[in-house]
């Protein structure tokens, strides 16, 4: 199937139309106890189809080789489809950004499943009892994008990930540990991955008692993913600002958060999975400032969601195959501060260290709320980590959290695709703890 | 078709091999605030095959169906790239069949104007409410054919319906937005998501009266789950666990999950089954060719069953239970629940809140998760309970606790079994997987809850 072929089709029926193909391969290499378990390989191609008639949006998408078919869907959609509230982008001139490096698609699946066991051997090289499982994904992806408006895009991205998870069990008592890294780069150096992973058991050796109260919280870059970041991309999300529904919608160009946090979305960072030079629509990608010192600055936008809020779309649309484009952070940056981990932790009379939670945004997140059960998680005595707490609740609301007090690790790393983010220190967060 | 994967799967070198192929269509309506933001149909057509070569897997997932034969080989060789000891896969008779649906007002038979116009009168009465910020509502329908074979002879055409819709109400005070929704879902009745009128406008009040609601402080409580809740409670405190692909190689949780091991009281009974008709996780055959059946996984208190792929079945030395099931066809099938539920004990809700000084009762699911070890649950809904009453509402709350000492807990099963169909399941990547969990009224002592 042609995307010009569709594109020619839908424009002689409609006022305007756009055509987005994907197609990826993806090989991967997994291990379930300890061992290797599965290679697999997944081709996915498809086509969608948005087109505009009569001023309303028609949208269809298949993985078929039926042009007719994807034309039929989308105008039969079209009479109640939502107005058209854009136009699509003409030609435009793309930044560069390298997100494809062919040495990615080279590596073999003995290699993969090389490098995948020596993740496992490594980790149970610290802890022999752990049970571990990995994985390691390459795979590349391309997109086009046409449309009437002469508007041609195009790109190829490869991304590698590694990742490993162990599990050690004595009695009933389970604990989990692991890390994972990701680039448009083939990994094979894991000595980060395996270092964090092996830290965590160190830091979790012994079970203490939780206390329960409001206390200092030290967020892990990992423990900032899993608390805080849900509800704040929802809120700097176009959409929900349009709707009414984000706390910050009102709040442009006012003092929201401590200002010492600053955070921006950023597609055009080089050689990460989450980069591209155009976002799905084929709007240019740009680094967007969303918080900057505490203050509110801008939310994201795709063309429709910009049209209706009466601004421009800030290259912020996403779009799975069968679904219309919707505003989407791609990299979410958080400024580092100036905080040694360990003088953090030093000003800690008695508190936490958060790894990871679990359930943590499935409250009101709207509102800005998180509440989670300490998967991994660490007590601090006197500025020093003395061991692991579990059937620990901890709960708040992002933007009390985030207001006062905090302190920012100078240290940021990447926490999965599509978050950089040094420590967070928070001075009161309610904890409550099974006595 | 048969002739064609039958051909394929011939003459391979491997212990076993199948093909799936997959033929969908979907239908999906939202609205985003007053406005129809997305209406349309997306259709799809892709397949698989899964080769088993001396213990390990190939998987190879496509769009192209051209060149199926080449798809086998490379399934194989990744297998035999994997393989290092002996195939086991429990033993299955081959089927062919070839399943009729069962639906009984089928949604592809609605036209798309009437299932807008339904959808319009209940956004209208949330708007209709004072206070109320926004609304969104998401609808989707979806029928899919899926074809079955593998090289031991099985043949098998199914179909599978799903419908899903949730609805959701915003209210805002100044910066507090606070929010209510309701998910519902079934394997292919419209009449599902019919006669919602008066549930809407309880969830647009609702939203509404969570803006005044205090916070629960955080702690111990005793709670009683309304069945809704509960049946995530069952779903994911104690069902995750009974997937025996997390248990199957790892000796430790072996002996954490012996059968006869007690998890709670002689008045606990928790059941999954697939071949329980009628709600969203049934199904004739799962993704492996095998019959779905009823198991009970807790018989009063004491773990019983499990759930089985043929893979863990055979490694086990148990019966494979019909429990592989795949999102799609791009993902290979691994252990899940189907339909889900506590069965209904004795006592009545009223006499269940009576005997509570302080407490909270909870209702309406958010979500909830697991570590297996670890859980937790979130109500959408929340109220105190003071000297054997329901008291005032409070904001949404989570709940935590530990497997090996909540299902103890549980002090009360009440007499009024309900079957919720709004939940989609997740596991890896696989989400939103169609299940349906149940249970009556339940009462729980020493339950954490996260608060202020």
């Amino acid at each position: 199937m042609e995307l010009e072929h569709v594109l020619a089709r839908a424009k002689l029926v409609s006022e305007e139309a756009e055509a987005f193909s994907v197609s990826r391969t993806e090989t991967e290499a997994l291990f379930q106890a300890n061992r290797l378990k599965l290679v697999q390989t997944k081709e996915t191609s498809g086509m969608a189809l948005r087109l505009i008639k009569e001023g309303r949006i028609g949208f269809s998408a298949s993985t078929k080789p039926d042009e007719g078919q994807l034309v039929a869907m989308a105008l039969e959609a079209a009479p109640f489809g939502a107005q058209a509230k854009f136009q699509f982008p003409g030609i435009e001139s793309y930044p560069k950004i390298e997100v494809y490096d062919p040495q990615a698609e080279v590596m073999s699946e003995e290699e993969m499943v090389e490098l995948g066991q020596s993740l496992i051997d490594e980790l149970r090289g610290h802890t022999p009892e752990l049970v571990c499982e990995a994985a390691v994904i390459r795979n590349t992806t391309s997109v086009e994008i046409l449309n009437s408006r002469g508007g041609k895009a195009a790109y190829t991205k490869s991304a590698f990930v590694i990742g490993v998870e162990g599990v050690l069990i004595r009695g009933t008592d389970m604990l989990f540990v692991g890390d994972s890294e990701c680039s448009c780069h083939p990994l094979s150096d894991i000595s980060a991955v395996i270092e964090s992973a092996r830290r965590q058991l160190d830091w979790a050796k012994d079970t203490v008692p939780a206390p329960t109260g409001h206390l200092p919280v030290l967020f892990t870059p990992h423990g900032v993913a899993s608390a805080l970041i849900t509800p704040l991309t929802l809120a700097c999300n176009g959409k929900m600002v349009f709707q009414g529904a984000s706390p910050l919608g009102d709040k442009k160009g006012k003092q929201v958060l401590h200002p010492k946090l600053s955070i921006w979305d950023d597609a055009t960072i080089e050689y990460r999975p989450e980069s591209r030079c155009c976002d799905d629509e084929g709007v240019p990608s740009q680094r967007i400032p969303l918080i900057r010192d505490g203050v509110v600055l801008s939310f994201l936008y795709d063309l429709q969601t910009a049209g209706l809020a009466g601004t421009e779309s800030t290259g912020s649309a996403s779009r799975a195959l069968g679904s219309l484009p919707a505003p989407a952070i791609s990299s979410l940056i958080i400024e580092a501060g100036e905080a040694e981990f360990e003088d953090m932790l030093a000003e800690i009379k008695e508190g936490l260290v958060i790894e990871q939670l679990i359930g943590a945004s499935q409250g009101n997140v709207l509102g800005g709320e998180f509440s989670g059960n300490v998967l991994l998680g660490y007590k601090v005595e006197k500025g020093r980590i003395v061991g692991r707490v579990k059937d620990t609740m901890i709960s708040g609301n992002v933007y009390e959290l985030l207001k006062e007090g905090i302190a920012l690790g100078s240290k940021p790393r990447w926490v999965g695709s599509s978050l950089l983010t040094p420590p967070i220190l928070c001075p009161k967060v309610a904890v409550a703890a099974k006595g | 078709m048969r002739e064609q994967l039958a051909s394929a799967l011939t003459d391979h070198d491997a212990d076993y091999i199948e093909i799936r192929i997959e033929e969908a269509e979907a239908t999906r309506i939202q609205y985003r605030g007053q406005e129809l933001e997305d209406i349309g149909s997306t259709t799809s057509l892709g397949g698989n095959v899964r080769a088993l070569v001396k213990g390990g897997w190939g998987f190879v997932s496509f769009n192209d169906l051209s060149r199926l034969r080449d798809k086998v080989e490379l399934a194989v060789r990744q297998a035999r790239l994997v393989g290092r000891e002996e195939s086991k896969l429990a033993p299955i008779d081959p089927v062919f069949d070839i399943v009729q649906p069962e639906v009984k007002k089928d949604p592809a038979a609605v036209p798309l104007e009437q299932k807008k116009k339904l959808l319009d009168e209940y956004n209208d009465i949330i708007w209709a409410r004072p206070k109320i910020q926004t609304s969104t509502i998401t609808y989707a329908d979806g029928r899919k054919r899926v074809i079955f074979a593998n090289s031991a002879g099985s043949y098998i055409e199914q179909p599978r319906v799903d419908l899903s819709a949730r609805i959701i109400a915003v209210a805002r005070d100044g910066d507090d937005v606070q929010q209510a929704s309701l998910s519902l879902g079934s394997n292919g009745d419209f009449g599902f998501i019919e006669n919602l009128h008066q549930q809407v406008a309880e969830l647009a009040q609702r939203a509404v009266s969570l803006l005044s609601a205090p916070y629960v402080k955080g702690g111990q409580y005793t709670v009683v789950l309304d069945p809704v809740l509960a049946g995530v409670f069952a779903h994911e405190a104690f069902g995750h666990l009974s997937e025996s692909d997390f248990v199957y190689e790892n000796e430790r949780l072996r002996e954490l999950m012996v059968l006869g091991r007690r998890f709670g009281g002689k008045q606990l009974n928790i059941v999954d089954g697939a071949a329980i008709s009628g709600l969203r996780g049934s199904y004739k055959y799962d993704e492996e060719g095998v019959p779905a059946s009823k198991t009970y996984l807790i018989q009063e208190g004491v773990l019983v069953g499990r759930l089985h792929s043929r893979e863990t079945a055979a490694k086990m030395g148990e019966k494979p239970t019909g429990n592989a099931r795949a999102l799609d066809y791009r993902y290979q099938p691994i252990v899940r629940m189907t339909n889900t539920y506590i069965e209904p004990g004795e006592v009545s809700f009223p006499d269940m809140v009576a005997e509570i000084k302080e407490g909270v009762y909870v209702k309406n699911w958010y979500g909830g998760m697991t570590s297996m070890e670890m859980f937790t649950f979130s109500a959408g809904e929340a109220y105190m309970i003071r000297n054997g009453s329901i008291a005032e509402l409070l904001r949404p709350v989570v709940l935590s606790g530990n497997v090996f000492t909540t299902l103890q807990n549980i002090d009360a099963i009440g007499n009024d079994l309900e079957m919720n169909q709004g939940g989609g399941c997740g596991k890896g990547a696989q989400i939103p997987l169609p299940v349906s969990n149940g249970s009556p009224h339940i009462r729980i002592r020493n339950c954490l809850l996260g608060g202020r």
